[in-house]
């Protein structure tokens, strides 16, 4: 779980970091998306990251399983259960990896449909767009289009909270999992994981917000 | 401190044995004095029972000073009560009020089966020291006790892990009923001294097996059961024992 | 009658010479020998897992749910042992001469000799286990005083001294449960000795999860189940402690020793209303720092700290000027009990006396000032840097008293009272630990050899573990050699059938009387009569007294006590009920002793026999014995004198003044 987790945080970071492309409309609004373009086609079109893609395919499905397996079986350890839960011992996103897990799963599809699924089979609503004479698809178009609408962004605002909780506990646990018991390492952990946590939400909310506000695009 | 009397509802699990069907019952105790400990009040319960020709409630206890770790009565939603760093025999009835309501059940986890009311069998957690929460060495066998110097820091630290009681409240409080706490309490007790090191490795591979054997969950590091012990173990100790136990399998020679 | 086996020859080699000449059981015949072990405490599980070490095929059994519950575990303070690592003067004479002084000249000097002898080689064991001793900086084992010695031989952990040696035992023992060598058996309480041909082999032991009786058998009977002192009700034993296994072997012809030997501990927490159930014990270390005192003022209504200096009467220090309040145990409960019967005791029972620390957190403050080079730091500074200090020595102990009594000792005065925490009494043994039945052994509290009249604190570990792990794997084996050629028995036998009947019709007995009053009831008024009558202070008519009413008690018990449930079933209730009826014959046999016993001496103080001025008074002419006391029947003992000879201590009037 701690494995896969981290896995998949690295692999967020870079996600967000390409995302973060978009902001480059800020500074020259004449830019149209040019270089989040530039980007995206950059990791649809190298054979090496495409592999690294089945891999991170494989990293979620892994991580899914092994949550869905550990919830079930943690579930059957208690078979009755308390009249009055104990609830302040510990966060209650603690206790609900497996919900927000599942929501984040939910919003998953929701979010490979919109982007994933047009950028590698459908193309639905791509647009062309060539810069020095490279043809590529206008993801920024897509997202353009996609995040005009206030039930799109208020959804991927829910998904991306649900990954801030998810996170804040995941980060920190991950690392206990393998074996981190240095004090000090801990509590740099802590912070590094609710700070990672909160600038990974934070940058992947303002994307939609700042289509649907117009700030960018 | 001003004392004060009170009555009380209590909504207790009753079970006659373990294989059958438990209900709650409701009792009302009367002139409860706020000097008794909760152990108290529930005989002054029992007495009453007893009066009245019904069978009282039956529960685990024995020291009733915090230490024997055998009292395990899951009071208003946390193991061993409202007070942090306590047992249920060192609650005391100035924790309630008049009129409150307390529900008492059973630790609850599918490797403590309930024997009777409030008692269960933790016999799982001997199970799981037979499995390797021990030193090898026969009496007679020791070399003088000074022979072996041990820096300070690493023989309180294991103090500290060594001080578990083995109640099994964080069983009890954890949502996955997992016994990493009281597991790692013993292996942290046990590798941070010289002495526990020959058997380092076996010890941590033959405890974690026998922990998944006898049907407690796994940990999610959600920290109930630090923030419900009574010895306050901190949950550092499952770290290291994650550490002890991956370090026991990426070097395992079999 | 009584044959104490002591071997010959000088004292400082009688162990040795033991050692080096008694009989040896082989290896293979040692798989064929069965030892029944009783109780899994200190002792117990000790020698349950030396003796499956070895070989013997063991039994071991405790009433708790696992052997780790067992009362050795609440012990605070530390372990004494002649190791001398503090340079400071001792040695194993000094262990061996302290113990004997500080029982009263009531011990025999072989066993505590041998004691004082194995006492080093328990903390190597125990260091070798894993246990986590107290440490110095530099990697050694750290030493306190304690109980007024004059060197510091105490190895602690903590307050959980006690704790620790248990599960360094408890883990021995399940080490050798997973290798087969013992069996195991938990929530088991031993009902009744089965004897054939004279001798112990085996027992009764009741499941208490399903009430079934069982029979057991063992070429050897251990018991290591601790001691009686919940006879008195209130006691800082744990809730089931009991004398049951002992009072069984007593019944069955062993010897019962010393009986009225009990130990009054001078600081525990008193007593807040009719619905306690036990008393907790605050640590003798608290009277290092504390001042014991009372009002001046009888019927005192002032609070504590409102309460000025000149008022206030520092009784130890007055009537003890040498040692204050660092008397004995016994002399301290003594001047405690003194002042409240006068009526100057304080808290809402008027049973109580003041522990406090403002003196200590004042001193310790200014010594705080002192170091930080600030001298002329106001008193509120000073208060604050003292309270530190006292926390970091005391504050485990603090916190404790604060969650029972709701009271902050740092701002008032903790509250104290004497409670009954040991006793010296118990199983009569030989020097090798044998009880007057053949093939029946007795070892720790149960047992009565090494404390005389009054324990030395730190020392009940001491011996729990010397009788363990290096005292009965060599005399167990000296006798178990001789049956070498005894196949194991059935328990179709017709003893085991004939002791098993006897059990049940016990208890059906006991489930027959259908009265209407509870078992609890009966002990408290037991322990009432026994704290009023055969505590503290005792006299010739109270005794007398008291063992007319333990008798009517007694009737009373069996024509009216109410035991709810069934027998084929947990039953908490009835398994008191079965201790509660020991309790009752054992009280009525501690009377007598103490009735018996016509001077004042340790834990025994008879006011009919003290000094002008209070102290006890001692009679080594005609009381210079071990009581043991053979049961005849119901009510009726006959008494056997071992004498005590002093071949190396000459007996002195114990003086604190």
């Amino acid at each position: 779980m701690g494995l896969t987790g981290i896995s998949l945080v690295l692999f967020l970071i870079v996600h967000a970091g390409i995302n973060a492309c978009v902001f480059a409309d800020l500074a020259d609004p004449g830019e149209n998306g040019e270089m989040f373009n530039k980007a995206a086609h950059f990791m649809g079109s190298t054979v090496l990251i495409r592999i690294t893609e089945i891999g991170l395919f494989a990293g979620i499905i892994l991580h899914i399983v092994q949550g869905l397996l550990l919830t079930a079986e943690n579930k059957k350890r208690r078979n009755v259960g308390y009249a009055v839960p104990y609830t302040a011992g510990s966060k209650w996103y603690s206790r609900s990896m497996g919900l927000l897990g599942t929501l984040i799963l939910l919003f998953l599809v929701l979010h490979l449909y919109h982007f994933w699924a047009s950028a590698r089979f459908t193309g639905r609503g791509l647009e062309p767009v060539t810069y020095n004479g490279v043809e590529m698809h206008n993801m920024f178009g897509l997202m353009k289009a996609t995040f005009s609408e206030w039930w799109v962004v208020i959804v991927y605002a829910l998904g991306c909270l649900s990954l801030y909780y998810h996170l804040a506990h995941g980060f920190q646990s991950a690392f206990k999992t393998l074996g981190v018991h240095n004090k000090r390492y801990n509590a740099m952990l802590s912070s590094l994981g609710y700070g990672f946590s909160a600038v990974i939400t934070i940058v992947f909310i303002l994307m939609p917000l700042s289509f649907v506000l117009g700030w960018v695009g | 401190m001003e004392h004060y009397n009170m009555n009380l509802t209590v909504k207790v699990w009753r079970q006659k044995n373990s294989r059958a069907q438990g209900n709650f019952e409701n009792y009302s105790v009367k002139n409860i004095s706020s000097e008794m400990s909760f152990l108290e009040m529930i005989d002054v319960l029992n007495e009453e029972l007893i009066v009245e020709g019904k069978e009282p409630i039956a529960f685990d206890h024995d020291c009733r000073e915090g230490i024997c770790g055998q009292c395990s009565m899951y009071i208003n939603g946390k193991p061993h009560g409202p007070w942090q760093a306590n047992t249920t025999c060192q609650l005391h009835m100035r924790a309630f009020k008049d009129g409150d309501t307390i529900v008492v059940e059973p630790w609850r986890s599918a490797a403590f089966p309930v024997i009777k009311d409030l008692m269960v069998d933790r016999s799982a957690f001997d199970r799981i020291v037979q499995a390797g929460g021990f030193i090898s060495v026969n009496t007679g066998n020791a070399v003088d006790g000074n022979s072996l110097p041990i820096n300070k820091d690493a023989a309180d630290a294991s103090f500290a892990a060594a001080m578990c009681i083995g109640c099994g409240a964080c069983v009890a409080a954890c949502k996955n009923s997992s016994a990493m706490l009281f597991l790692s309490a013993k292996v942290a007790h046990l590798a941070l001294l010289p002495q526990g090191e020959p058997e380092r490795k076996s010890r941590v591979m033959n405890m974690v097996a026998q922990m998944d054997k006898e049907g407690f969950g796994a940990c999610t590091n959600t920290g109930a059961c630090e923030a419900t012990c009574p010895k306050e173990i901190s949950i550092s100790n499952i770290a290291r024992l994650n550490h002890e136990y991956l370090r026991a399998s990426l070097t395992a020679e079999k | 009658m009584l044959d104490a086996k002591i071997p010959s020859g000088p004292l400082d080699i009688k162990w040795t010479e033991y050692k080096g000449h008694c009989k040896l059981v082989n290896p293979a015949n040692k798989r064929k020998l069965e030892v029944i072990v009783v109780g899994t405490g200190l002792a117990g599980a000790s020698a349950a897992a030396t003796l499956g070490e070895l070989g013997y095929k063991v039994k071991a059994f405790c009433f708790q749910d696992s052997p780790r519950r067992a009362h050795s575990i609440a012990a605070q303070g530390g372990i004494n042992a002649a190791k001398n690592y503090q340079n400071d003067g001792d040695s194993v004479f000094r262990l061996f001469y302290d113990t004997i002084k500080g029982g009263d000249y009531r011990a025999r000097e072989a066993n505590v000799h041998r004691l004082s002898e194995v006492s080093g080689n328990i903390i190597d064991q125990c260091v070798a286990q894993g246990v986590p001793f107290a440490r110095e900086y530099g990697g050694l084992l750290s030493n306190r005083s304690f109980g007024g010695t004059q060197v510091q031989r105490t190895f602690y952990a903590a307050g959980q001294t006690g704790q620790q040696l248990l599960i360094g035992a408890y883990q021995a023992l399940e080490r050798q449960v997973a290798l087969g060598n013992v069996k195991m058996y938990s929530r088991h309480e031993m009902l009744e000795v089965v004897k054939i041909d004279g001798k112990a082999r085996g027992i009764i032991a009741r499941d208490l999860v399903n009430g079934k009786l069982e029979r057991h058998f063992g070429h050897a009977v251990l018991l290591c189940t601790g001691g009686y002192g919940n006879v008195f009700y209130l006691s800082t034993n744990a809730m089931g402690s009991n004398v049951t296994a002992a009072w069984k072997a007593h019944k069955n012809g062993a010897a019962f020793a010393n009986p009225c030997f009990t130990q009054i501990h001078p600081t525990c927490i008193p007593v807040s209303g009719d619905h306690q159930s036990k008393l907790t014990l605050m640590s003798e270390s608290l009277r290092n720092d504390g001042r014991i005192w009372v009002p001046k003022k009888k019927g005192e209504t002032r609070k504590a700290t409102d309460i000025p200096e000149e008022e206030r009467d520092y009784y130890l220090e007055r009537r003890y000027p040498a040692f204050g309040n660092l008397v004995p145990r016994d002399v301290a409960s003594r001047a405690a009990k003194e002042r409240c019967d006068e009526g100057y005791g304080v808290g809402t029972s008027k049973q109580a006396v003041y522990l406090d620390f403002a003196d200590a957190i004042v001193r310790y403050g200014k010594i705080e000032a002192g170091k930080e080079g600030k001298p002329d730091m106001s008193m509120e500074e000073i208060i604050v840097l003292g309270k530190e200090v006292v926390k970091e020595k005391y504050g485990n102990l603090f916190d404790m008293y604060e969650k029972i009594t709701g009271e902050n000792p740092y701002e008032v005065p903790m509250r104290i009272y004497p409670a009954v925490h040991y006793t010296m009494g118990g199983l009569w043994v030989d020097y090798e630990l044998q009880t007057s039945v053949p093939g029946l052994y007795a070892l720790g509290e149960a047992n009565f050899s090494d404390h005389g009249a009054n324990r030395l604190g730190a020392s009940a570990l001491m011996q729990g573990l010397a009788d363990g792990y290096f005292v009965i794997p060599y005399t167990l084996g000296n006798n178990l050699a001789e049956e070498i050629y005894s196949k194991a028995i059935e328990t179709s036998h017709p003893a085991f059938e004939a002791a098993e009947k006897e059990v049940a019709s016990r208890i059906e007995k006991l489930m027959g009387v259908r009265g209407k009053q509870s078992v609890e009831s009966f002990h408290k008024r037991l322990g009432k009569i026994m704290w009023e009558k055969c505590g503290m202070a005792r006299n010739k008519e109270g005794l007398q007294q008291a063992i007319r009413e333990i008798q009517e008690l007694k009737k009373e018990f069996w024509n009216d006590v109410r035991i709810p449930g069934s027998i084929d079933e947990m039953n908490p209730e009835l398994d008191k009920a079965n201790r509660v009826a020991d309790f009752l014959e054992l009280g009525e046999l501690m009377c007598q002793d103490a009735y018996n016993r016509n001077e004042s001496c340790g834990g025994h103080f008879r006011e009919d026999f003290q000094t002008p001025d209070g102290e006890a008074l001692r009679d080594d002419s005609n009381y210079m014995y071990v009581a043991a006391w053979e049961y005849k029947g119901e009510h009726e003992w006959t008494l056997h004198k071992e004498p005590l000879v002093y071949d190396v201590v000459k007996p002195t009037q114990r003086s604190y003044k």
